[in-house]
């Protein structure tokens, strides 16, 4: 049953990474050619999956979202990594010093802030853009990543091997990246898996806000925002980007938790 | 307790002091003139100059910091740019939809994701453990706001159940208002009905393998009433983790949820007036979410030290 499920992740995560490569290079029509004349239209041999109000092919624009989606979950999820894991490493290397408890408290601060209420604030002061829904996102995973990365950490600070480091003349910096980090990265590849997916669903969720990826940069979200105002004239535009969605933020999910009982030693499977 | 309780307050309010001061810089470096704003481009600078006085913004940033700060203190939340109404009336008229359909959703949320989840604990490795766990895995990947709008096509325009958006307003009666709040509470409630459920089976699962479990069902209890008797009760723990951790998603879920089904809630104010550039709305509405987001979590810190006495020393 967990291989049925780690295989039907992967399988969805590469359908969904594969649409957005081939979307750089090709789509099946441009994602943006208005052409009014072929709005709505079902699907037929040229546009498999129909076309939207604007005429333009389901089936590219699609693609063309799913590039938008990982781009912006990724590097959302690099922001938080690159960020993240060093103020993790760094409090836990200088436990209950005033530094540990200055990040935990900026991390308590971030916390209290829901990503759609960062993104609401970065919109205000710079303007809605894909890049500043991967700050918004990126802010909401840095204090995850950071707080994973400590609470993992002090527990390694403990063991011999560390103690036995520290001996032979090693500082806390050194032992950080060459002892500490190495041992926590399972943890930290399941915990980025985790983020990624919730990116995928706070980037469709900020661009159908209009706090996104604006026109004419094709986005699920995006989609969404345009079937509302459609729903009665064509209700069948609002069912193709969600599912998009859904489907790839469960393969995504499902990928996780394979991967996750796969590398953590303590959930082996039975 | 109390000590533990006021020890956490401090941090409470350092939290707040903390967001407050970003908040106000963020909206500090936001560009464009508020009295522009509020009398129109063809004012005169005599008329800016007065109405700039008249708001406290020809002060410094220190000094205009302290009067808002101090205002929140006492709920005072400011004068709206756009309405010309204090923010606190604006605010406490979209309470009375925010609030009520995050509770509902809450309720439906807890109640839907506790009973799955026992269900599915309780039958661990059948079919009926199979089928729920498959459908967290999809709860928890559906977007609330695409759920919502399946909603809408399915009850509000085919089978015309409910209303596809709109608030109807507490005139009438709850009945109306909580018809028009259903959809809503459903789109919101599912994502955390799901998550709920995934950690009501993990840990009713995990509690069902402990000594007094075996204990109960060595004097003679059945699996069932040891589960029903024991087993829940000390299940509940981390699932009120989970809920306290879920606060800051149900909102801003509903902020969401609000726009999709055009119900007049906190969110859509927040949006309304990020779009019209009303600041002191965006400033005061953020710090308000924050404030809860803060207020949930240290409630839920206390009622773990209630109910584990463990806790209170650390």
């Amino acid at each position: 049953m967990a291989r049925l499920g780690l295989v039907l992740g992967a399988v969805l995560t590469a359908v969904f990474v594969g649409a957005a490569l081939i979307s750089l290079v090709w789509t099946p029509w441009p994602t943006d050619g208005v052409n009014i004349a072929a709005s709505l239209r079902g699907p037929s041999a040229a546009h498999p999956l129909g076309t939207d109000h604007l005429g333009r092919d389901m089936l590219s624009m699609l693609m063309a979202g799913a590039q938008t989606s990982l781009a912006v979950a990724l590097l959302a999820v690099g922001f938080g990594l690159l960020l993240g894991v060093p103020l993790g490493l760094a409090a836990a290397a200088l436990r209950g010093s005033w530094l540990d408890a200055a990040i935990m408290r900026a991390n308590d601060l971030v916390f209290a802030f829901p990503a759609l209420v960062i993104a609401v604030l970065i919109t205000a002061a710079f303007g809605p853009a894909a890049t500043n829904a991967v700050l918004a996102i990126g802010i909401f995973n840095t204090p995850v990543f950071a707080r994973v990365t400590r609470g993992a950490a002090l527990s390694l600070w403990t063991l011999d091997y560390v103690r036995a480091a520290r001996l032979a003349g090693k500082d806390a910096a050194r032992i950080s990246v060459e002892h500490i980090l190495p041992n926590i990265a399972p943890i930290l590849i399941v915990q980025a898996s985790i983020q990624f997916s919730l990116g995928i669903l706070a980037e469709a969720a900020l661009a159908f806000m209009g706090l996104g990826a604006q026109p004419p940069q094709p986005s699920w979200g995006r989609m969404l925002a345009d079937a509302q105002t459609q729903v009665m004239r064509a209700p069948q535009l609002a069912v193709l980007p969600g599912l998009a969605i859904t489907l790839t933020v469960l393969g995504l999910n499902l990928l996780g938790d394979g991967l996750r009982d796969r590398l953590d030693p303590r959930r082996a499977p039975p | 307790m109390l000590r533990y309780a006021l020890g956490r307050l401090l941090g409470l309010s350092l939290t707040l002091f903390l967001a407050s001061v970003a908040v106000f810089t963020v909206v500090e470096v936001i560009p464009g003139d508020p009295a522009q704003i509020m009398l129109g481009m063809e004012a005169t600078p005599e008329a800016r100059a007065t109405l700039r006085a008249e708001l406290g913004l020809d002060r410094g940033p220190v000094a205009r910091y302290l009067s808002w700060a101090g205002g929140l203190l006492r709920g005072d939340l400011g004068v709206s740019y756009t309405y010309r109404v204090p923010v606190a009336d604006l605010v406490a008229e979209r309470l009375a939809v925010s609030v009520p359909m995050a509770a509902y959703a809450l309720i439906l949320a807890l109640a839907l994701g506790l009973i799955a989840g026992a269900l599915a604990a309780a039958r661990r490795g059948g079919p009926v453990d199979l089928l729920i766990t498959g459908l967290t895995q999809i709860g928890i990947a559906i977007p609330n706001f695409w759920f919502g709008m399946l909603l809408v096509l399915l009850f509000a325009i085919t089978l015309r159940m409910f209303p596809a958006g709109g608030f109807a307003g507490w005139q009438d009666g709850p009945g109306p208002a909580l018809h028009s709040l259903t959809l809503p509470a459903i789109a919101l409630a599912l994502p955390q009905a799901a998550i709920l459920a995934r950690v009501m089976r993990a840990s009713l699962i995990e509690v069902m393998e402990r000594d007094f479990i075996r204990t109960a069902r060595a004097k003679g209890l059945s699996r069932g009433q040891a589960l029903r008797r024991h087993g829940l009760r000390n299940a509940l723990g981390p699932v009120l983790t989970i809920l306290g951790l879920q606060a800051a998603f149900l909102l801003a879920g509903a902020i969401i949820i609000e726009n999709v089904f055009a119900l007049p809630g906190l969110g859509r104010l927040l949006f309304q007036q990020l779009a019209a550039r009303d600041l002191v709305v965006v400033e005061s509405v953020v710090m308000l979410l924050v404030f809860a987001v803060v207020l949930i979590s240290w409630c839920v810190d206390i009622a773990y030290a209630v109910a584990d006495p463990r806790l209170r020393r650390r």
